[in-house]
């Protein structure tokens, strides 16, 4: 349909609703940023032996060892980022009307998203089970909600990504239908995006 | 085939059979499934005028309290609750969603368009907020009988102030039903500014350029940034407040460093911009009713629209006026007191544009014109008294006294209220075919006027006195006792003002005199249609070639340069019964944007009482959104 400006009416409201996003994950960032680092009163009870950090720190001349993975965690991420590529492969391919190919690289891509919020999973599990909880310390707050708001994201493509798999395997979605495709990769690309905020701002510069 | 196959499926059947119910326009199926955004318009008017008239009597009980010193008509607790559920629900129950009215009923009109860019989206906003506002308000009933006094609503002020919000001091469940509540309703409100950005933007009639856009198309569209751009500012932080009261995670706990400063600053950084959600689209609603009433162009257009454009920048950058006895320091204080005195600036560049718009004019003095005119000086008493809240010690003094109450009530009631029954009495016609009575309207706006005055401006008063807001009661022998009597009785005028504008309403509705296309000989495309608007609006999509499209079409200078109606022009001899328009394009109605609502507020409930609600929540959504993508929107009308 032509419209006034020339872009398509979905394809402007997925740029408003993503820069409408920045604003929810700069809200999420500043709560992390601004207790970064705060571990002066670290623990519910106050007791420095039960608390959890990051990364491995002294405290009172005890050495505590922190519960990040980041090699772990860079992979994860190296998937994610990946997942960027098939998801252009897979727009890529239906602009040029290759359904088949195009169903390989959106099943690649949520395959590649799944794996990333499943390692999430596991970091979660791991954490948990060394002492970090929502409850132990601003730390354990802000990380696991930041980090969990962008797993339910990733989570929900994921989710649209599988949707678009099956409708396309009813013969639904074709070349002229390859905004469908445009619109979940915008949203996926800037998920990924934000994941590269993340992990730079919690894993790579530690305070 | 496909149909046999169909008919003999049960589901497929039943979906059917509510599909042709939805299609009979008499029917209440048609009304919950509308997609028109004419319908969705009126719904949200009537919904939010309900909500108006709770927040009104809330209003009413609170004053009744403070009529007399030492009362105990309410206690301390009652008090807390009723007032937080005055402030919200006048604020996002009611300022906003009769805004989303107005977006609702003329925007699409007034940019030549058939409907918004998104018809199932709208429902599903008009819906969200239903939800949202009735989980709300069904906190009230939490706590056991509230006719004997046990009122569960939440009572840390619409504000919600860490750590007062906290499950220590904040038990029960009222708060968590003001944060979910006030989640849902920031999904409908974000739906909508999505919508009315895209609509604006991308539905224009052919040659409706940006700089010939109505005022109220742009108050829209600012509004709708500011709504899309804040809302996720507030979204956040009441998901802290929320992984903090149920889960026991510590954003806002300060016994391990958390810091309650936090909240205040995401809800003012959200809140300020969220006042001028508030009064940009009035603001808009009165540069369409000054021009139309004063029979001139609105002076100064493209200052109006700037300013309104500047405000909406400037507004993201003064919320620490709100917090200035936090104890920001100097330097903060300072630099938000100077970006506040600026934002004065384009604000009185609009007031000064519609008293020039108005001089000179042949002005004709009707209801919406009345209702202008209280707007613009209203809205300038309480601007004046909100430039002295920019000067820091000046502030230091009036915070949290009555005298902030009366700033911001003659803002948003002054300023907001006035404008919104303005916008009813103007368009009235427009939607229902007749005018609303114009002695019932003038005796509606002098009371309202004199009531509002008497509410609102002994407040001052007692505020300078020191009188502090949010206290239940107070003693006798400060001064407080005759001004406070002062507010109770125009708190009542105000109320006895509505009862004149519901019989108003009533009365005209029924047998009220018909108003043809145009009664007010206006300006804008909307009062080139049919009254009521036909369903398709527009037969044929409209070429526009000036501002005021549809003034251009009716005037016309003539060889001497004297303005002349041009003769035959719009004429209202030529009916429109609305039959015509056949093969128009029109989305079809539909139930799923109300089911994806409908989740909402069971995951709200779910997630304070039973995990399993959520669950259940989360497949009705589910359900909506999956059923919504694979209808197809559109079917030959």
């Amino acid at each position: 349909m032509a419209t006034s400006t020339g872009v398509d009416n979905r394809k402007l409201f997925m740029w408003l609703f993503l820069a409408s996003e920045c604003l929810f994950f700069g809200s999420l960032i500043a709560a992390y940023l601004l207790y970064r680092g705060q571990h002066g009163v670290p623990c519910m009870d106050g007791d420095l032996s039960t608390c959890v950090f990051p990364t491995d720190r002294t405290i009172n001349g005890v050495e505590y060892e922190g519960i990040f993975d980041i090699p772990f965690t860079s992979v994860s991420a190296f998937v994610l980022l990946m997942s960027s590529v098939s998801m252009v492969l897979a727009l890529a391919a239906i602009q040029r009307g290759n359904v088949r190919a195009m169903r390989i690289w959106l099943f690649t891509t949520a395959a590649l998203g799944a794996l990333f919020v499943g390692g999430q999973a596991f970091e979660f599990t791991e954490f948990y089970r060394e002492g970090l909880t929502l409850e132990t310390n601003l730390f354990g707050t802000t990380f696991y909600v930041l980090t969990g708001f962008h797993g339910a994201h990733v989570t929900i493509g994921v989710l649209v990504l599988f949707s678009l798999l099956i409708w396309s395997s009813r013969g639904k979605i074709q070349a002229k239908d390859s905004l469908n495709i445009e619109l979940a990769g915008l949203y996926w690309h800037f998920v990924d995006i934000v994941w590269i905020v993340i992990f730079t701002l919690i894993y790579l510069i530690q305070p | 085939m496909a149909g046999v196959a169909q008919a003999g499926n049960p589901l497929g059947r039943a979906l059917r059979d509510v599909r042709h119910m939805a299609e009979d326009r008499y029917s209440i199926w048609s009304w919950i499934a509308t997609v028109d955004h004419k319908r969705i318009g009126i719904m949200y008017g009537i919904t939010a005028f309900t909500f108006f008239l709770i927040g009104g009597v809330e209003a009413l009980l609170l004053r009744i309290q403070l009529a007399q010193p030492n009362s105990t008509f309410l206690d301390p607790d009652q008090f807390n609750r009723l007032f937080t559920m005055h402030g919200t629900t006048m604020i996002f129950l009611v300022v906003m969603p009769l805004s989303a009215a107005f977006f609702n009923l003329v925007i699409p009109l007034m940019i030549g368009a058939r409907d918004v860019a998104f018809p199932r989206l709208n429902s599903f906003s008009f819906w969200a907020f239903l939800a949202g506002g009735i989980f709300l308000n069904a906190s009230f009933f939490i706590r056991g009988n509230i006719f004997e006094g046990d009122i569960g609503a939440p009572g840390a002020g619409w504000f919600g102030y860490a750590p007062l919000t906290s499950t220590e001091f904040s038990p029960g469940h009222g708060i968590d039903f003001w944060i979910l509540g006030l989640l849902i309703l920031g999904v409908a409100s974000m739906a909508g500014g999505f919508n009315f950005i895209v609509t604006i933007l991308n539905m224009r009639a052919p040659g409706m350029t940006l700089l010939r856009m109505p005022l109220f198309v742009w108050m829209t569209l600012v509004t709708s940034f500011l709504i899309i751009f804040a809302m996720p500012v507030i979204t956040v932080a009441l998901f802290e407040l929320l992984f903090d009261r149920l889960y026991n995670a510590n954003f806002f706990n300060a016994s391990v460093g958390g810091s309650p400063l936090l909240w205040q600053h995401m809800f003012w950084l959200f809140g300020h911009p969220e006042v001028y959600i508030l009064i940009l689209p009035a603001m808009g609603i009165v540069s369409e009713i000054l021009p139309t009433f004063s029979k001139k162009p609105l002076f100064g257009y493209p200052f109006v629209v700037f300013s309104g454009v500047a405000i909406g920048f400037m507004s993201w950058g003064v919320w620490v006026h709100h917090m200035y006895t936090t104890g920001l320091g100097t330097v903060a204080n300072s630099a938000f007191g100077l970006s506040t005195i600026l934002i004065g600036v384009p604000t009185g560049v609009k007031i000064f544009n519609w008293l020039a718009t108005m001089w000179g004019g042949s002005i004709s003095i009707k209801t919406p014109l009345l209702m202008c005119a209280g707007f613009v000086t209203m809205f300038t008493i309480g601007g004046l008294s909100g430039v002295l809240h920019t000067m820091v010690p000046s502030d230091f003094q009036q915070q949290d006294t009555y005298f902030v109450v009366a700033h911001f009530h003659y803002v948003l009631f002054g300023g907001s209220i006035f404008a919104l029954f303005a916008g009813v009495y103007y368009w009235f016609p427009k939607f229902t075919g007749k005018l609303l009575g114009e002695g019932l309207g003038q005796l509606h706006f002098w009371l309202m006027l004199i009531g509002f005055n008497l509410t609102f401006f002994p407040m001052h008063i007692s505020g300078l006195l020191g009188m502090p807001r949010r206290i239940y009661t107070y003693q006798e022998g400060f001064g407080f006792d005759t001004l406070n009597m002062m507010s109770t009785v125009g708190g009542f005028i105000i109320a006895a003002s509505m009862l004149v504008f519901i019989t108003n309403f009533i009365s005209s509705l029924r047998n009220g005199e018909k108003s043809g296309r145009d009664p007010w000989d206006a300006r804008t495309l909307e009062w080139s249609l049919p009254s009521p608007v036909p369903n398709y609006n527009f037969k044929e999509v409209p070429v526009v070639e000036a501002r005021d499209a549809f003034w251009y079409t009716k005037y016309r200078e003539n060889e001497e340069g004297v303005v002349v109606r041009i003769e035959g022009a719009a004429a209202d001899d030529e009916e429109d019964d609305g039959e015509g328009g056949h093969g128009i394009h029109l989305p079809s109605p539909s139930y799923f944007p109300l089911i994806a609502a409908a989740g909402l507020p069971i995951i709200a409930t779910g997630l304070i009482y039973d995990p399993a609600l959520v669950a259940v929540g989360v497949a009705t959504t589910m359900i909506g959104v999956f059923g919504w993508a694979i209808e197809p929107p559109t079917e030959r009308r």
